[in-house]
């Protein structure tokens, strides 16, 4: 079949293990006929997503998927996928919506089991792109250890999607003994985060049209369910708080934290753990990697008694090689974001209005 | 990292901070002229390390801020063209009109793009053929040199579809017009190191003569700044007033030659109004007589636009040094970073926004917990979601 340059593509992605089956081969491009309940929407699930996520649930292809979940607490997570360009340095739209509902699951405490997948397809868009997206879901279901167990597809006209949208849903059961909530923060507690920050953010904004900067600044986007499995073994109950800092970046997490335990945070800014490419590309566009995107990286609030020893399971992880302990939560100044500068002063890190914009000079 | 981390090494900062400590006997105002100066003092806390006597005041010198409103409706109304694609610097999307801002031009099918350079938007002209590629050309001496590049390739190119809406500001007038200010407070100056990266310091030692006043220029890194601000008070207390380099690393006395040759061709210096300050004499640049086709505002016929300011904004008292953003009867109350009155609650660079968003603002209780000093207590729901 003819390959189309992905549209608005840095780092074009390798088609070269992909084969297409041949009943889609007609159809190089998505059309409406892809969306509506008729021949060509079948021939995409059963010669796309069922051979990419292949699992009894769906081959079931029921109106509904059937499970069969272990007994406990039930968490369920949901989220939506919208990002320009689809392929950037480190991942694709495809990571990211497998990756984004895992680790909402993983940082409530869950065991993530299962996803469902709901593509919005715009008229146009390639075959050879949608299928390179659905081969990268079904890579990190595999690594995450989470199966897709049924989906939907909508097809937009030309015009009206930026390509393709995905929705993912997610069910997981809850760790016996585990309850972390961004409402359980305490005074006296350490602050960990598991490793670098911003480099999701700036590694799109690398790649963004408009904006494009030569960098080596790669996504973070991983599942971090065998991460947080670690240190939940090392520390079980002394985690108070997990979250995933995503948009918004960690500032963002930690006010909010913040603002859910009534709590004060102080943060020693010279610990935080940046990436020296994604420093230069922030004091270049006049961001603070603080409020940049991240899709790999966890914080941990956890007793201060128990802070060596998360930190030393992270480091143990691929995933929290560069972890470190970056603040303490405090009675003082409640519901406020306090950092210590490098200078030895102090600032208020407040949340953002919006993006952060690329500032005149 | 090289030339970033050398510059905020704390233990360092401390030092210049004690000397300026021993040194400063008694009370100076001295004011940092631009904008990227007063985010970086606010952001690391340099006003904080400073003898109570020595205080900042924070100078015009954000570009966003000075940009006159009626400029801002006219880019509005440039951008809301049919065929139209609007390029800007990311931070003037924020900046509010009299009746909107360009993100919600663009919400309305306005084709509105952030470009980190204006030659990205000569090559969109040059993709785009038929379509009007205009960009909005804001800034001091600094932003200067690439957009006048961008004309002059434009022209080389023959291009017919790109145009500057261009509002440039210069630096040395605006100086001249706060200290001919009568009761202006200013003892000493740090000039914009990266204006004079481009224009060298060459225009400066009669103003220092004139209004005997010690000029700086000064870097953005902590220690730049503090090392600025050590040398200003130096003068001060010794009764000198002269033009002195901080920032050698980037800046010489000529600046760059071939950049200001590149803007005396295609610029011509021009009156200018200052958002909050009004005229100043001789104090902007615009488009000269051998580029004026490319001039925006000459090429799209913009008709029945009204502009209104908000009277509770203080915004010219603040970017005069005459008033600190916190003294402001409207600051966090009804001015806030997201609903701004002024321009300059919404650049980063912008005084009132840089006191707000470092939580300049939170009450005094807060504040002795977190170590800082209060400057007033608005009620604007700050920091929840």
């Amino acid at each position: 079949m003819k390959e189309s340059a992905p549209v608005g593509s840095a780092s074009t992605p390798d088609f070269s293990n992909w084969s297409c089956p041949l009943p889609l081969a007609g159809y190089p491009t998505i059309v409406m006929g892809h969306g509506g309940g008729g021949k060509l929407g079948n021939e995409l699930v059963e010669h796309l997503f069922v051979p990419a996520f292949r699992n009894p649930a769906l081959e079931n292809l029921g109106d509904a998927a059937v499970l069969d979940l272990p007994a406990g607490r039930i968490a369920m997570s949901t989220d939506s996928f919208v990002v320009q360009p689809l392929f950037f340095p480190g991942g694709s739209i495809g990571e990211l919506a497998v990756n984004g509902t895992v680790n909402d699951l993983a940082v409530s405490g869950a065991i993530p089991l299962y996803l469902t997948a709901s593509f919005i397809l715009e008229e146009g868009l390639p075959m050879a792109q949608l299928a390179a997206i659905v081969e990268a879901m079904a890579k990190a279901a595999a690594v995450a250890g989470v199966q897709v167990v049924t989906g939907d597809t909508k097809v937009v006209e030309r015009g009206h999607g930026d390509g393709i949208y995905i929705n993912t849903a997610g069910i997981g059961v809850i760790r016996p003994g585990i309850s972390v909530s961004p409402r359980q923060a305490k005074p006296g507690d350490a602050i960990l985060v598991s490793g670098t920050i911003g480099d999701h953010g700036m590694a799109i904004l690398s790649v963004r049209e408009g904006l494009e900067f030569e960098s080596q600044i790669r996504s973070d986007c991983a599942p971090l369910n065998s991460l947080i499995a670690d240190v939940l073994t090392a520390a079980g109950a002394s985690v108070h708080v997990m979250r995933d800092p995503t948009r918004g970046g960690l500032a963002s997490t930690l006010n909010e934290i913040a603002q859910a335990s009534g709590v004060g945070i102080s943060l020693e800014e010279a610990s935080l753990p940046v990436k020296p490419q994604v420093q230069s590309a922030c004091e270049l566009l006049g961001f603070d990697p603080v409020y940049v995107a991240n899709e790999g990286k966890v914080v941990f609030f956890v007793a201060p008694e128990a802070a060596d020893l998360v930190l030393n399971a992270l480091r143990a992880h691929p995933l929290g090689r560069d972890a470190a302990r970056i603040g303490t939560v405090t009675a003082d100044h409640p519901r406020l974001l306090v950092a210590r500068t490098a200078m030895g002063a102090n600032r208020v890190i407040p949340l953002q209005i919006g993006e952060q914009l690329p500032r005149i000079c | 990292m090289k030339y970033l981390t050398e510059f905020r090494n704390g233990e360092v900062a401390q030092r210049i901070a004690q000397q300026i400590h021993r040194i400063a006997t008694r009370p100076w105002k001295i004011m940092e002229v631009c904008g990227g100066q007063t985010h970086s003092i606010i952001k690391n806390g340099i006003d904080q390390m400073l003898p109570a006597g020595i205080e900042m005041i924070h100078g015009p010198g954000c570009p966003v801020c000075v940009t006159p409103l009626e400029l801002i409706d006219k880019a509005l109304a440039i951008a809301a063209q049919p065929g139209v694609i609007f390029c800007s610097f990311g931070d003037m999307l924020r900046v509010p009109g009299t009746e909107c801002d360009l993100f919600q031009v663009k919400g309305n099918g306005g084709d509105v793009r952030v470009v980190y350079s204006p030659l990205d938007a000569v090559e969109l002209a040059m993709k785009n053929p038929d379509r009007q590629v205009v960009f909005f050309g804001v800034g001091f001496e600094t932003t200067a040199p690439a957009n006048a590049m961008s004309v002059h390739l434009a022209k080389r190119r023959g291009l017919k579809n790109f145009s500057l809406l261009v509002s440039h500001v210069l630096v040395p007038p605006a100086i001249e017009a706060i200290l001919s200010a009568p009761g202006h407070r200013i003892d000493g100056f740090l000039l914009a190191g990266h204006v004079c990266s481009v224009m060298g310091y060459w225009e400066y030692p009669p103003l220092a003569e004139r209004f005997r006043v010690p000029l700086v220029v000064t870097g953005f890194e902590p220690l730049d700044l503090l090392d600025g601000i050590r040398r200003t008070v130096l003068q001060l207390e010794s009764g000198r007033h002269e033009v002195e380099n901080a920032y050698e690393r980037m800046v010489t006395f000529e600046g760059n030659k071939p950049a200001q040759k590149l803007m005396s061709e295609v610029f011509e210096v021009c009156d200018r109004a200052w958002r909050g300050i009004g005229v100043i004499p001789k104090s902007g640049w615009k488009l000269s007589e051998a580029y004026r086709e490319f001039d925006a505002e000459e090429r799209f016929q913009l008709s029945g636009i009204r502009t209104v300011e908000s009277p509770l904004c203080h915004s010219g008292e603040v970017l005069r040094g005459m008033m600190k953003p916190a003294e402001c009867p409207a600051f966090g109350k009804e001015c806030t970073p997201r609903h701004p009155l002024g321009a300059t609650m919404v650049s980063t660079e912008g005084a009132c926004a840089a006191y707000f968003n470092y939580g300049r603002f939170i009450s005094a209780e807060q504040l002795a917990g977190a170590g800082l000093s209060a400057v007033g207590q608005p009620n604007d729901n700050w920091g929840s979601k």
